[in-house]
């Protein structure tokens, strides 16, 4: 009974979500304080019966209940529990359960902590986030219902995971990922409340900056980990790789990052009122269209979703009705919100506009890039995809300016600052940068002209943030400094995009790699570093047999890393899995993948070292930490509790 | 006024949007499945090591350089009999296709080659069904195109014939630049 107790608390989401949806918004229209505050127990309400629907659903996962269509077609009675307890999301209509849990576990974290709001625009906010539940609620129950049974016969075992979901950094990437999507539709209900109320302030973007950073956070760690995943466990050595779905997460992403930073100036001066109000509409829209994309089947990817038409159909309409409306709300109310204040070319703002601008053209970009291949289709020419080299050299023509402002703007005065203070400012940093650059030269680590540019400019960017730093120390002293949360949370993720730069461009520049085919006793040489082969084992795991190979990496006469790459054959599909044998160091990784097996006992496996790698998401993870840090700004608590 | 009026923008530029993914969604409807097969499509063909049916070792690297058809057959499947005399009219008309003798021992092909025919430019003899199973093969015949560089631009499940090489894969294989003889004059 399990799966029809999942269906109807889910029906009775659907309904409840209707109610914040409907309730709230009349109490608003009609001044009723009473029906505004109904709005919290049902987003409670809501919360509660989507989870209970979710742990149902968890519970015929975990006791393997092959009645259930889709417990069947991702299960299997061999897989581990804690894979079964993660094979809820492992396809398309658990992760839209979860995406919709994780939905109301916002809305219901907005009622909870943002109790000294005005209660009207509370109001607004959760109806909003009532009619996003709504659509995505119906969604799962016209066009993705999990819950769907095969009887009278059921299947005697499941059809198993994909053994490519059958992983740690697949348990925990999807949660992430959707807290940070999803986390944006709290930026989106507020700019809702906003315009329909036609106040939009220095206190509304004070209000919406932690959700924001907290969303940003989440998004952040979400597509690290993805990417981390896809280094380990595709095998191929790539962290990036342009596909559509990867995109679809960097859109919002890049969005989300104009976004926190408009808000700064929101928040500081009465401006860009505009800029943050369309940005968090489009954030939060953004993760609606790459839904749209990866679920609908209109662009393929490596990351395959089932993919149909009719779910494809129903999210668009939802995104039209959604985006839709909230700009037309914009072109209807935004111009009574105007923004008065005025800046100079030369300023923090100023600089944040550009910081802005550069983030909305990149995400421009990147859509584009994902849509061409779309375009080519409409315009009845051959099937064709972009590929990396357009999205690396747009990457490379957009991020060198905006390293290059950056620098300045973390260090310029708000409204306006003075031509003589920027000249003091500059010849320091960039001598010693060119320096960098002129010592890499010499001492021949580099191998290319966009190598030096990339790390010199990494090096610009991190001597600004020390002399910013060094300059507040002097100014303000060590305790205050300390204290401030705002000035450490930017620090540090700009400090965490001067390391994940350093990383791409050692990475992708100075990395080597061989094919070779190779039996026990042969060794192999790549950038310094010997690989012997050992021996080739056979070893069974829980639901798969494995080859394994041994390896002996040596550097000189030091033996520096085993390494034990596998060849996964998975019992239940028969599908086979490359899993790369990974020896990860501060400066560099030394990664062995298997190819194919061939006579006389060899193999052909693949061999490279890859310097930096670990700073790509050590650099992220700073970021994230640094947004972490923003949200105990003082300043921020101060103003909320008023 | 002209303030009022640039507010609109954003909602314009997201309608023309939405029209485009409209068509898009509805292209997506018309394709037919037999198309969709593969998440291969587009994506470099998988590396490998494997012999020829003359013991030579073929990689990744034999098959770039020319646009191909790879051709998934083996002595055990009919179906392959009958597409057989379509893909010898292809090579007539300059076409190189390399086959795949998948799941199949080499004495068989060898012996079902010189019965019917050996067409192909070079063998892989996939025996274990490895390659198979990274190219996603269903099973024989199955038939790839694949450019200059390698990557994969259409899959056909079944047998090819000349319908479907005119409509589905000559212009694809035109289109990646792939060579004909031209038709000798009448």
């Amino acid at each position: 009974m399990f799966p029809e107790f999942g269906l109807m608390a889910l029906s009775m989401a659907a309904a409840i979500s209707l109610c914040l949806a409907v309730v709230p918004a009349v109490g608003v229209r009609f001044e009723s304080t009473q029906l505004m505050r109904l709005a919290d127990p049902f987003a409670a309400l809501l919360f509660l019966l989507i989870l209970v629907s979710y742990i149902y659903l968890t519970l015929s996962f975990l006791q393997d209940d092959f009645s259930v269509l889709y417990v069947v077609n991702h299960s299997n009675s061999q897989l581990p529990w804690y894979y079964k307890f993660s094979a809820v999301w492992g396809s398309h209509e658990g992760s839209m359960l979860l995406w919709v849990l994780v939905l109301a576990a916002w809305t219901l974290a907005v009622s909870l902590f943002s109790r000294h709001l005005p209660d009207n625009f509370r109001a607004l906010a959760l109806a909003s986030q009532g009619i996003l539940t709504a659509g995505f609620v119906f969604f799962v129950l016209l066009t993705s219902n999990p819950f769907e049974r095969m009887l009278p016969f059921p299947a005697p075992d499941g059809a198993d995971l994909n053994p490519l979901l059958q992983d740690i950094g697949l348990i925990i990437h999807p949660p992430m990922l959707y807290m940070g999507y999803v986390g944006f539709s709290v930026a989106f209900s507020f700019a809702i409340a906003a315009l329909i109320l036609g106040r939009f302030d220095k206190a509304w973007a004070e209000w919406l900056r932690p959700w924001t950073n907290a969303a940003w956070l989440f998004l952040t760690l979400g597509i690290s980990l993805g990417s981390w995943w896809a280094y380990y466990e595709l095998g191929w050595g790539g962290w990036w790789f342009w596909d559509p779905v990867e995109n679809a997460s960097l859109m919002p992403w890049l969005l989300g990052t104009a976004l926190v930073h408009s808000l700064s100036v929101s928040r500081t001066r009465n401006l860009f009122h505009s800029w943050t109000i369309l940005l968090a509409i489009f954030s939060f829209s953004l993760s609606l269209l790459g839904t749209f994309l990866v679920r609908s089947g209109v662009l393929t990817s490596v990351h395959a979703f089932a993919s149909d038409p009719e779910r494809g159909a129903y999210i668009l309409m939802f995104l039209l009705a959604v985006t839709g409306s909230a700009l037309l709300l914009y072109a209807l109310r935004m111009g009574k919100i105007e923004a008065t204040e005025g800046f100079a070319p030369l300023s923090r703002e100023s600089s944040l506009l550009f910081n802005n601008l550069i983030m909305t053209l990149f995400a421009l970009v990147v859509l584009l890039g994902t849509l061409y291949p779309l375009v080519i289709e409409a315009l009845g020419l051959q099937s064709v995809s972009v590929g990396p080299p357009y999205f690396n050299s747009f990457l490379l023509l957009l991020g060198v300016p905006l390293l290059l402002v950056m620098g300045y703007g973390q260090r310029a005065r708000w409204r306006i600052d003075s031509l003589s203070q920027w000249l003091k400012q500059t010849p320091a940093p960039l001598a010693l940068s060119l320096l960098v650059i002129l010592m890499l030269y010499l001492l021949g680590g580099y191998r290319s002209p966009v190598m030096l540019l990339t790390i010199g400019l990494a090096a610009w960017l991190f001597l600004h943030l020390v002399a910013d730093g060094w300059q507040r120390l002097q100014a303000s002293g060590a305790r205050r400094l300390m204290a401030n949360a705002r000035w450490w949370g930017m620090a540090l993720a700009h400090l965490g995009l001067v390391v994940t730069t350093v990383g791409i461009g050692y990475s992708a520049h100075l990395s080597d790699a061989i094919d070779a085919r190779m039996a026990p006793g042969d060794s192999e040489e790549v950038s310094g570093y010997r690989f012997e082969l050992e021996s080739f084992d056979r070893q069974n795991g829980p639901n798969y047999v494995a080859d394994v190979a041994t390896l002996n990496v040596y550097r000189g006469e030091r033996r520096v890393a085993l390494l034990q790459p596998e060849k996964r054959l998975y019992n239940a599909r028969g599908d086979v899995m490359t899993e790369a044998g990974i020896s990860a160091g501060v400066y560099r990784d030394l990664y062995v993948s298997m190819g194919e097996p061939l006579e006389n006992g060899a193999w052909a496996m693949r061999l490279q070292v890859k310097p930096m790698m670990r700073w790509v998401w050590g650099g992220t993870l700073l970021m994230a930490l640094g947004a972490l840090v923003a949200l105990f700004d003082r300043r921020q608590k101060g103003q909320a509790n008023r | 006024m002209k303030k009022q009026i640039l507010l609109f923008v954003p909602l314009l530029m997201f309608a023309a949007l939405s029209v485009f993914f409209f068509e898009a969604l509805k292209l997506r409807e018309t394709r037919s499945n037999s198309e969709l097969t593969s998440a291969l499509i587009d994506r470099p063909f998988p590396e490998f090591a494997l012999p020829g049916l003359d013991n030579r070792m073929h990689t990744r690297d034999d098959l770039v350089g020319e646009v191909r058809l790879v051709n998934v057959w083996g002595s055990w499947c009919p179906s392959c009999r009958d597409e057989h005399p379509f893909l010898e009219e292809l090579t007539r008309r300059g076409v190189s296709i390399v086959g795949l003798n998948y799941k199949d021992t080499p004495d068989a092909a060898i012996q079902w080659l010189q019965v019917f025919g050996d067409i192909y430019d070079f063998h892989i003899q996939d025996q274990s069904g490895r390659l198979g199973l990274d190219l996603g093969v269903y099973g024989a015949p199955e038939t790839f195109l694949i450019d200059r560089m390698g990557v994969i631009r259409y899959k056909r499940v079944g047998v090819v014939n000349e319908a479907i090489w005119e409509e589905q894969i000559k212009p694809r294989y035109l289109a990646f630049g792939g060579l004909l003889n031209t038709p000798e004059a009448p």
